[in-house]
């Protein structure tokens, strides 16, 4: 396939300063569930223990297709993330989280 | 520390497929250095597992808000703030 890039600037999903929208930014907060915790918990883990760091966790998000990116929640982003770089690298076979859960 | 403070700079119009710190919103804008930070690892090639050296210079830079964003009078006076890497700036007139 013929990959066609805007020569100029060829803008990502997150890259969204500046988009034009009416409509107004969610400011909601909630109580973080405990998946996002732990969450959060791996995600430190995972960094101290070099096993992968911020920049790694950022790309990952980026790479999600801009559908699920939208529909992602921000922690459901960083396990997206972790999946695909962990995978990436050898530390989780494809499909591991997937058969684990079903299991 | 390539820039100084004070200097006008561009930031690169160009694509980047990759991971990278610079919003489209100001590529191809042109700005003034407001402080040179310090040097910091390379989150473009860290992004992919590497070290990230040799390190790069960032600077704060400051751009008019109608040069990134024109004919908004709510906000004629604003300026916008952004850290960007060295290696996205160009020298300009």
């Amino acid at each position: 396939m013929q990959l066609v890039y805007d020569r100029r600037v060829k803008r990502a999903v997150h890259d969204r300063g500046g988009w034009p929208t009416d409509a107004p930014i969610d400011r909601s907060e909630h109580e973080l569930a405990d998946w996002e915790l732990l969450t959060d918990a791996i995600v430190d883990a995972l960094e101290r223990s070099d096993a992968m760091n911020v920049d790694e966790l950022r790309r990952g998000i980026e790479s999600m297709p801009p559908t699920e990116y939208e529909r992602a929640s921000y922690y459901e982003r960083w396990l997206y993330s972790v999946e695909t770089i962990l995978t990436e690298k050898g530390v989780l076979a494809p499909g591991e989280v997937d058969r684990r859960l079903a299991g | 520390m390539s820039y100084r403070a004070g200097q006008r700079v561009r930031v690169a119009e160009r694509s980047h497929d990759g991971h990278h710190r610079t919003p489209s919103y100001i590529k191809g804008k042109t700005g003034r250095v407001e402080r040179a930070h310090a040097s910091f690892t390379n989150p473009e090639t860290r992004a992919y597992g590497r070290d990230g050296l040799p390190e790069k210079d960032l600077y704060l830079v400051g751009f008019a808000f109608d040069d990134v964003w024109p004919g908004d009078s709510r906000h004629a006076t604003d300026r916008i703030y952004v850290d960007v890497f060295e290696h996205w700036l160009e020298e300009t007139a």
